[in-house]
């Protein structure tokens, strides 16, 4: 069924036909409508979750933790300075084996406070165990929830899912949207139905222990493990979601990239306007193409060096900072994993959007044509740039 | 449940916390642990929530548990959250027919992750209702860490972070009244308790705490031989000396009504309390008479509002 829906309002109605066991809620710009839509279904008896309220980020998903552990499927939505405040439990959840579901709602982290968007609060979480998985606009952020919770839990993964929307341009803005059937949705997700759990009658179970060295290796590494797993849990949900929706996705997307020579790897909704600069350049005879990171973690390293393997120039853009005085996090990735191919593009970094700041198809295209001058000249000037700044002279 | 207290009766129900944990010898912690939950009925089960402490390093170091129950730790600041979602969870599943019987749910922090770090977690727990047992095991610092002073020290109390030298003279205010504060968040019942005498103290409250619908808390004191200095055979002692003194008043609050459940036949000096532990020994030094002047005063001043409060 067709819909205008907001982003914020799309991840509550999937939340609606979920109808989740326990969710945690604490309001933060921009990801407040959600708990505030679900608030409602809650009030209208349209779903029986038991809706917890609770005082801090920190408490929300800690509850969502331990009901998790306790045998329940917990959710919970938050943005910036509350995936912050989060940050030791990120770890407790992954490391716990909890399944939680996690919407992030994009937004810059302080100081100087911003409410606007970038990755700076989901980046500076990427290490935590947690899948990331980012949607361009309002029909992905649906569709990514819905498919967070067969990928988290399946045995051979068990770990919390977080899917990232970007503030205000995805959560706010209302586009048209593919429901699908809560009946379909409902199957589609299943039962949890964990192996053990703190409320089962038989056995009973204890969760969180102290470990010692000679076990907390070996604990760690069965996480990475899961990670590792998770990628192809991640394409084989994708295959069932497209066969209930029609709607094909993967570890990220290729646009236009079968003979591109210069291409952007990027994340989040800039690819909306990526794509329209890429298809002004493509009538202009640039093969110029696009990557947009689906998944960030686990991070599609060997794939994404096949996508950019034929490409002559490849331009990073990270919508958060990151400070290592080395680029951003996505560049770090994406220079890491291109190592291995025999003959590597050329590769730049621009940090660009910082706090809500706008990116427009121009700016897209001034990075395509420095792109076509490395290409060209094989002098690649400065790697790690930001865009579009006032004070130091314009580099992208 | 009888209503007539049998230690003996008590001791030979099945274990839910049992030996072989590694808290040390003369440590309240573990005997307040088992002294709860022993008030549990046989046929009840119960999830227990643990913040960071000794009491979790010691008692559940992978691969081993003293629990019987199921148990979760997930952080030091977060135990009533954590028990909060374990409640809700099991709401949620009864709702939906996945879960049976009854399942009772109570968390031990130490008074660093209750008056302390854990206090926004507590509050938030206690305010918005949850059917749960917090049970504090107040050894009045962070023993954990080793012996680092809490808003719960009590003033003069040398700790690594208030120790006694030319200038300083232990921890500079006064202990925080966590009972107090839980009392104000109006729950249906609080209590101070200790492990003392026959544990009659500690079972009647934490059946009480237990069986009361809604969030309840138990502040107890715990005396712990490393922090408080004192041999480890004189934990029963010390714990006696602390209500005996009026420095721990044993009392209750069941839905607003105040009421004391031990009345010292004499109420002893605050000395008494103070001398066996080497926290204290610098208030015992010639010249430093008034500190143990002003340590009475208040213990006095604080007896008085509570004979008041509970019309005794």
């Amino acid at each position: 069924m067709s819909d205008r829906l907001s982003g914020n309002e799309a991840v509550a109605y999937a939340l609606k036909q979920i109808n989740p066991d326990v969710m945690g809620a604490f309001p933060i710009t921009p990801s407040t409508e959600i708990p505030e839509y679900f608030a409602q279904y809650v009030a209208d008896g349209e779903v029986n979750t038991e809706y917890v309220t609770v005082e801090s980020e920190h408490s929300s998903m800690s509850v969502c933790i331990a009901a998790q552990a306790a045998g329940a499927r917990a959710v919970c939505a938050t943005s910036s300075a509350g995936l912050a405040l989060m940050y030791e439990l990120l770890y407790i959840a992954a490391s716990c084996r909890l399944p939680v579901t996690l919407a992030c709602v994009n937004r810059a982290l302080s100081g100087p406070i911003n409410i606007n968007n970038d990755h700076s609060d989901s980046m500076g979480a990427r290490d935590t165990g947690w899948i990331q998985i980012y949607a361009e606009n309002n029909q992905e952020a649906y569709d990514n929830f819905l498919m967070a919770m067969p990928i988290g839990e399946t045995p051979s993964v068990r770990l919390p899912v977080m899917t990232c929307m970007d503030g205000f341009i995805t959560s706010h803005a209302v586009e048209n949207i593919e429901l699908l059937e809560t009946e379909v949705v409902r199957k589609f997700i299943g039962e949890y139905n964990p192996e053990n759990y703190l409320l089962k009658k038989e056995n009973p179970l204890a969760v969180g222990p102290y470990d010692v060295s000679p076990y907390y290796m070996e604990h760690k590494v069965l996480e990475a493990e899961a990670m590792k797993a998770a990628k192809a849990r991640i394409l084989e949900v994708a295959t069932e979601f497209e066969k209930i929706s029609g709607r094909r996705y993967g570890l990220f997307e290729e646009y236009r990239m079968e003979d591109a020579e210069l291409a952007l790897v990027l994340i989040g909704s800039t690819a909306g306007t990526a794509k329209a600069a890429v298809d002004k350049l493509r009538e202009d005879g640039v093969k110029a193409g696009l990557i947009k990171i689906r998944v960030f973690r686990p991070f599609p390293g060997e794939e994404l060096a096949r996508a950019l393997a034929n490409t002559k120039a490849v331009a990073v853009m990270d919508k958060s900072e990151g400070f290592s005085a080395n680029g951003g996090p996505l560049f770090a990735e994406t220079r890491s994993a291109l190592y291995d191919l025999k003959e590597r593009p050329y590769l730049i970094d621009i940090v660009y959007g910082l706090g809500g700041r706008d990116v427009k198809t121009e700016d897209i295209e001034k990075v395509f044509g420095r792109l076509a001058n490395i290409a060209a000249t094989g002098e690649i000037g400065p790697v790690y740039t930001h865009m579009g700044q006032r004070s130091k002279e314009e580099n992208a | 449940m009888s209503t007539v207290y049998n230690l003996k009766r008590e001791v030979e129900k099945p274990a839910r916390f049992t030996g072989g944990h590694r808290l040390c010898a003369g440590c309240g912690a573990g005997i307040v642990v088992s002294g709860v939950l022993r008030a549990l009925d046989n046929e009840d089960r119960a999830v227990v929530v643990n913040a960071t402490s000794c009491l979790e390093v010691s008692t559940f170091m992978y691969p081993y548990t003293a629990y019987m129950d199921s148990y979760i730790h997930s952080a030091f600041e977060n135990s009533a959250a954590t028990c909060s979602g374990v409640e809700a969870a099991y709401h949620a599943l009864k709702r939906r027919g996945k879960v049976e019987g009854t399942v009772k749910f109570i968390t031990f922090g130490g008074d660093g992750g209750t008056y302390d770090i854990g206090f926004q977690s507590l509050s938030g727990a206690m305010e918005r209702g949850h059917d749960m047992v917090y049970v504090c095991y107040d050894n009045e610092a962070y023993m954990n860490t080793g012996i680092q002073r809490s808003s719960s020290t009590p003033h003069f109390a040398r700790t690594t972070t208030t120790p006694v030298g030319s200038v300083g003279q232990g921890k500079k205010q006064n202990k925080k009244d966590l009972t107090e504060i839980l009392v104000a968040h109006n729950i249906p019942y609080a209590a101070q308790a200790a492990p003392i005498g026959n544990f009659k103290d500690l079972h009647t409250k934490s059946y009480k705490a237990i069986y009361t619908e809604g969030p309840c808390f138990l502040n107890v004191l715990s005396p712990c031989p490393r922090g408080w200095d004192y041999p480890t055979e004189k934990l029963a002692e010390i714990a006696r000396l602390a209500v005996d003194t009026c420095v721990w008043p044993l009392y209750e609050v069941e839905e607003g009504v105040w009421r004391l459940t031990y009345i010292p036949k004499k109420k002893l000096p605050v000395e008494d309390f103070l001398r066996p532990q080497g926290r204290f020994r610098h208030m015992f030094e010639k010249g430093n008479e008034w500190m143990l002047e002003e340590a009475q005063a208040y213990v006095d001043q604080k007896w008085e509002r509570l004979l008041e409060r509970t019309g005794a």
